[in-house]
């Protein structure tokens, strides 16, 4: 017997409350090797036969997988038609884009992009081939789902050169990392990239995950995956530091930077943690004009997917006002495990017009959509 | 709270599951060897579809270190085949109490009563059988909700 399971019942549940149009910030289409093949050249492509990606992880494959659920997906994501989850464009909205109504989405593509591989050339061949499948594979399809600018962004100048081929083009929404980057995101190796992104008018989205070659605590690598997840926020936190005390936003006072699923309540304990030390130590970083927590609370976005869940609601809420009612954007991580329902995932007491600005006043103002 | 039958009792064999419809309302009825429980089908959690999770039992240890074999190589469940985890966030529930194993005080799943009615007792009424025939010599699963 095959049941249509998610009836949209919330709808009658809430329906005291307008709903606005709901912006996802974060959407991971499945894409394979083999859809990327249109679009890279035949020497990458027989190379990649050949010799495959170096990613700087060390002598392994890469990440230890399954994470807490086959392919870290919902298990109901995987398509009836077959395939892995998210690379069903009908499927997708189905479960997900008319579910819930969304209005618009950013894409952030994972896997395979060649992001941290250490061929720079061939990082740089496989980001170009993952802007072309974002739009030639969904976004023509679909255009709700806006596409990310992947970069090979351990090399500054090729992935300007990416940036400016995306120039104008408002099929993208912003510039991609992922957070684990080989060396702190303040390092001057990365900023071609934050003026190559000021110059085109892109936010800078940094979504966890990635290879670093480096564990992801300082102090050695992690025996539980419970370990990993947790420690996305730490591993996050000095990489933010880092593009704050490097003076990054002195040097570039428009870039935006937006955190994707990095959790948020860390944020206001690291901007006092910085502020105090600064008032301390002021001199040793004297490009810094003013306290560290006026960079973090004006320069950065956070995606509010994974939701910290306290058990007092209202203690997320005293995190939200720290780090501003306009910068935090709604994110449902769909389709993997850890997915948030756009639903359920804020906390009930919010008001309204916050309720609207999170769902999707927010992403509407930064990312300059009507 | 009406009496709703929703399968015939060969329909869930020993060891599966069966998401059904009763006013609207998604409930999942298991068959643990042979004794049924049902289920709202939504995770209290954040509202995970728990017809799709995965059905299993708990790890436990005494401390760090010790797990339980039952074999060598082999960890040993309790409750093999009564816990459902969701398939978003992967809560575990007890299948028998509807019980979260994280949180057992403050989260449970809503649990409906579960019978089993003969046919020949079904097609006298008062049970409401939702576009299902009944016959007189098949044994059906009835949910209260």
């Amino acid at each position: 017997m095959n049941i249509e399971v998610r009836q949209p019942v919330h709808g009658a549940k809430d329906s005291g409350k307008a709903r606005v149009g709901i912006f996802d910030c974060d959407i991971h289409p499945k894409s394979s090797l083999e859809d990327l093949r249109p679009y890279l050249s035949n020497r990458w492509w027989d190379y990649l036969q050949t010799y495959g990606q170096r990613q700087r992880h060390g002598y392994v494959k890469g990440f230890p997988y399954p994470k807490s659920q086959p392919l870290a997906s919902r298990r109901d994501s995987w398509p009836p038609g077959g395939g892995l989850p998210a690379s069903d464009l009908d499927f997708m909205r189905q479960q997900h884009l008319d579910f819930y109504g969304i209005e618009w989405g950013i894409m952030n593509p994972l896997s395979p992009t060649g992001q941290g591989e250490q061929n720079d050339e061939l990082s740089a061949a496989m980001a170009f081939a993952a802007n072309e499948y974002q739009l030639e594979g969904w976004n023509r399809r679909e255009p709700r789902l806006k596409a990310s600018v992947v970069i090979p962004y351990e090399n500054g100048e090729m992935s300007r050169a990416e940036i400016r081929k995306r120039t104008g083009d408002r099929r993208f929404a912003h510039v991609l990392f992922l957070s684990r980057t080989s060396e702190l995101l303040g390092k001057r190796r990365y900023w071609p990239i934050f003026e190559a992104a000021v110059e085109a008018g892109f936010p800078i989205g940094v979504h966890v995950f990635g290879s670093s070659g480096r564990p992801m605590s300082n102090t050695g690598w992690p025996s539980f995956y419970i370990e990993e997840i947790t420690e996305h926020s730490a591993s996050l936190a000095a990489s933010v530091t880092s593009l704050i005390v490097e003076g990054v936003f002195e040097r570039h006072p428009e870039l935006k930077i937006v955190l994707i699923e990095a959790g948020f309540a860390w944020i206001p304990s690291l901007g006092w943690r910085l502020d105090q030390n600064w008032k301390r130590m002021r001199d040793e970083v004297p490009h810094l004009r003013r306290a560290p927590s006026e960079y973090l609370r004006e320069h950065f976005w956070v995606s509010t997917q994974p939701m910290e869940e306290a058990e007092e609601p209202d203690h997320v809420l005293d995190v939200m006002a720290w780090i501003g009612w306009d910068k935090i954007l709604f994110a449902s991580d769909y389709p993997h495990w850890d997915f948030d329902d756009p639903f359920v995932a804020l906390p009930p007491s919010l008001s309204e017009e916050r309720r609207n600005k999170i769902y999707s006043g927010n992403a509407k103002a930064l990312y300059r959509l009507d | 709270m009406a009496k709703h039958v929703v399968a015939a009792v060969a329909d869930i064999p020993p060891g599966t599951r069966r998401l059904t419809q009763v006013n609207g309302r998604a409930i999942v009825v298991f068959n643990l060897g042979g004794e049924f429980f049902a289920l709202n089908n939504r995770c209290p959690h954040r509202g995970g579809s728990l017809f799709h999770g995965k059905q299993t039992g708990l790890v436990e240890s005494d401390g760090p270190g010790n797990y339980r074999y039952s074999r060598p190589g082999e960890i040993e469940y309790t409750k093999l085949g009564e816990i459902i985890r969701c398939p978003w966030h992967g809560w575990e529930f007890d299948i028998r109490t509807g019980q979260s194993w994280c949180d057992p005080k403050r989260v449970r799943v809503r649990q409906y009563a579960v019978s089993i009615e003969p046919g020949e007792a079904l097609v006298q009424g008062p049970y409401v059988a939702e576009s299902f025939p009944v016959s007189v010599e098949n044994d059906y699963v009835v949910v209260e909700a």
